[in-house]
């Protein structure tokens, strides 16, 4: 109590110390405080990075698809870092190649969805009535149906490439985004502001873009992240089934499902992809989590 | 509509030898009126199915035929099959078809698909029942236990194992339990079965994907009750805590319980195609994985619809559930009428 002192405070400091924050500043502040976001986001670049920069670590050619007979079912060591699985091929570099494959399926699928689902969503929010009633009632029936079920129903239709894949994993998340994009529309919709866009003249589809969607982003966010971690796993679980990735392109789920029958010897065959698929998942999951408490603490419980 | 139900009911109970209460004749009008609203929901489900199927590419002909494939046998068979019918005309026989009970017949087999359905549904239906009984068992207990204690060092690990585990792929999840328990320590058989050891497996790892789910739920809405008046009143007038937690508190927390419960049944329904291509278990998840292998388009239609069917029911029983557990569901229908 003796010892204080008065500090000469400037004019500008005052001013820093009390300015008001934008809240981008407010929603990056929140988010940098949650430490398992911040774990979540580090794993998640930490994947990203080297699956699309995979070509520096490997050769895809070479490394992931060549067969290498005399050095088949190696364990991990310096060279082969997840060790060499039935065909003598280097588990690290089909897991990284494996990620790409996963990773930007996953991207155009969850992109898909967000465009379909979102404007379904944002139609049936915006203008109410018989629209809302016909597409809400479809999506409804759509979520009688498992995700996955709807996702190998497709597959099984149209066969098993990456396109019908996109839009098996896309269609069968539809609903989601829907709902969760109506919902978010209706909170919007009668607000003032979008009174005064109408008022001045804006035409529908310049209001539900620039007006009510662009409010509406903060659910939207959350939901793209959780739902992209979705759609990684489906692509494993479809793979896996043998309905997804054919070999002898890497996936983890196909990874997996050729890595049985010697796991019994060689543990780490389906160990390697497994960690991937859920390291992905487990850090889109944290960066999800903390994206909503930090767009709209609200929702923290 | 409903009137008339009433006076059947009212009937129905004289003839049984007592009259019908007015609690009675609300449950009944409540059972009947989801039992219809189910109706198009299922048909729906159906049509989008089989539109999905109905449009694949190739001939189901040739998968048919196989080698004995020529034009003319392909033609009358086509012809045969009503294959030439338009979309809704072979949608609608196939929905009379689903009425009566009939599936179709598997184009590899010959065989009525209910049959071959019929043997492996119940598997599955087993699984699926052990696995949520497991789920359920473990998740209350816990979820009500953090909730109590929300900063406890209990609840705090509970809830990163949560977080493990949502994000833990099911079927890696039994890959790793087959190492363990089969491969090193060989306790427990690696390919599941209809009996106690071999459905252990299989049903921890469909039941580990719905855990944390639960465990989350469980957790938030009973904090949600533990924060409402009239706990805080109980707990004024002195009730033990124990009582103010499982008496009062808990009836309430377990409403949004109950949902997640029943819809967890149908996306267990989808779980169990991988659970059981891992285990190698005889059910429904296999026959139709063969399915789709031998392009045997009404074993995969049979599959789908039967579990559309399954998770139909499911819903129903969670809204009829509700409607005896939770109060303000019968005012509200008494309001509307």
């Amino acid at each position: 109590m003796t010892d204080t002192v008065v500090k000469r405070v400037t004019r500008k400091e005052i001013l820093k110390k009390y300015k008001k924050k934008t809240p981008a500043q407010e929603i990056l502040g929140r988010f940098l405080a949650n430490r398992l976001a911040i774990v979540g986001i580090i794993i998640f670049a930490a994947i990203l990075f080297t699956c699309v920069f995979a070509d520096l670590f490997a050769n895809y050619q070479i490394d992931a698809l060549k067969m290498n007979v005399p050095e088949r079912l190696q364990g991990p060591s310096a060279k082969h870092l997840f060790g060499t699985d039935e065909m003598g091929r280097d588990v690290f570099a089909r897991v990284i190649f494996g990620g790409r494959t996963s990773l930007w399926i996953g991207f155009v699928a969850t992109a898909f969805s967000l465009l379909v689902g979102g404007l379904l969503g944002a139609v049936a929010g915006y203008f109410g009535g018989k629209f809302d009633e016909i597409i809400m009632r479809i999506m409804d029936v759509m979520l009688c149906l498992p995700e996955i079920l709807l996702a190998i129903a497709i597959v099984a239709a149209f066969g098993t490439n990456i396109v019908n894949m996109i839009v098996a994993i896309g269609l069968s998340r539809v609903p989601r985004f829907a709902r969760i994009v109506r919902s978010a529309v209706l909170t919007v919709r009668d607000t003032d502001y979008v009174e005064a866009a109408r008022a001045i003249g804006a035409t529908n589809s310049v209001i539900i873009v620039r007006h009510v969607l662009a409010n509406c982003l903060a659910p939207i966010i959350v939901q793209v992240t959780l739902i992209f971690a979705s759609a990684i796993l489906a692509i494993s679980s479809l793979s896996f089934l043998g309905l997804g990735v054919q070999p002898p392109a890497p996936e983890w789920g196909n990874m997996l499902s050729s890595g049985r029958q010697n796991m019994r010897e060689h543990a780490y065959l389906v160990i390697a992809p497994g960690m991937a698929i859920f390291l992905s998942i487990f850090s889109l999951n944290l960066l999800g989590d903390g994206l909503r408490d930090a767009l709209d603490p609200r929702l923290k419980h | 509509m409903g009137n008339i139900v009433c006076i059947i009911l009212s009937v129905a109970a004289r003839l049984a030898g007592r009259a019908c209460t007015p609690r009675e004749v609300f449950m009944y009008k409540y059972v009947l009126k989801r039992l219809v609203a189910l109706i198009p929901v299922i048909i729906g489900v159906v049509f989008i199915i089989y539109l999905i199927l109905d449009l694949t590419p190739g001939d189901a002909v040739a998968t048919i035929l196989g080698t004995n494939y020529t034009p003319e046998a392909a033609a009358q068979l086509r012809e045969e099959m009503h294959l030439n019918d338009p979309f809704v005309v072979k949608f609608f026989t196939y929905i009379f078809g689903l009425v009566r009970g009939d599936f179709g017949n598997s184009y590899i087999t010959k065989q009525p698909v209910l049959k071959q359905i019929g043997a492996a549904f119940p598997n599955t239906l087993i699984l699926v029942f052990i696995s949520m009984f497991i789920c359920t068992a473990v998740a209350l207990p816990i979820g009500i236990q953090t909730a109590v204690k929300p900063n406890s060092l209990f609840s705090n690990i509970t809830a990163a194992l949560g977080m493990i585990g949502i994000a833990l792929p099911t079927f890696w999840l039994g890959l790793m339990l087959i190492l363990l328990f089969s491969v090193r320590l060989n306790v427990l058989p690696s390919v599941g079965d209809v009996s106690l050891k071999g459905l252990i497996l299989p049903s921890v790892t469909l039941a580990s994907s719905f855990l944390a789910g639960t465990m989350r739920t469980t957790r938030s809405s009973m904090l949600e009750e533990l924060n409402q008046d009239y706990v805080r009143t109980a707990r004024a007038k002195g009730v033990d805590e124990k009582d103010v937690i499982n008496k009062h508190a808990l009836g309430n927390a377990l409403l949004p319980v109950i949902t997640v419960v029943g819809l967890n049944i149908g996306t267990q329904l989808g779980g169990s195609v991988l659970t059981e291509t891992v285990f190698a278990y005889p059910g429904m998840g296999r026959v139709l994985i063969n399915g789709i292998n031998q392009r045997d388009t009404p074993i995969i239609l049979g599959c789908l619809v039967l579990m559309a069917l399954c998770i139909g029911l499911c819903n129903l029983l969670v809204d009829i559930i509700f409607a005896f557990v939770d109060p303000r569901i019968k005012s509200q229908y008494s309001k509307t009428k």
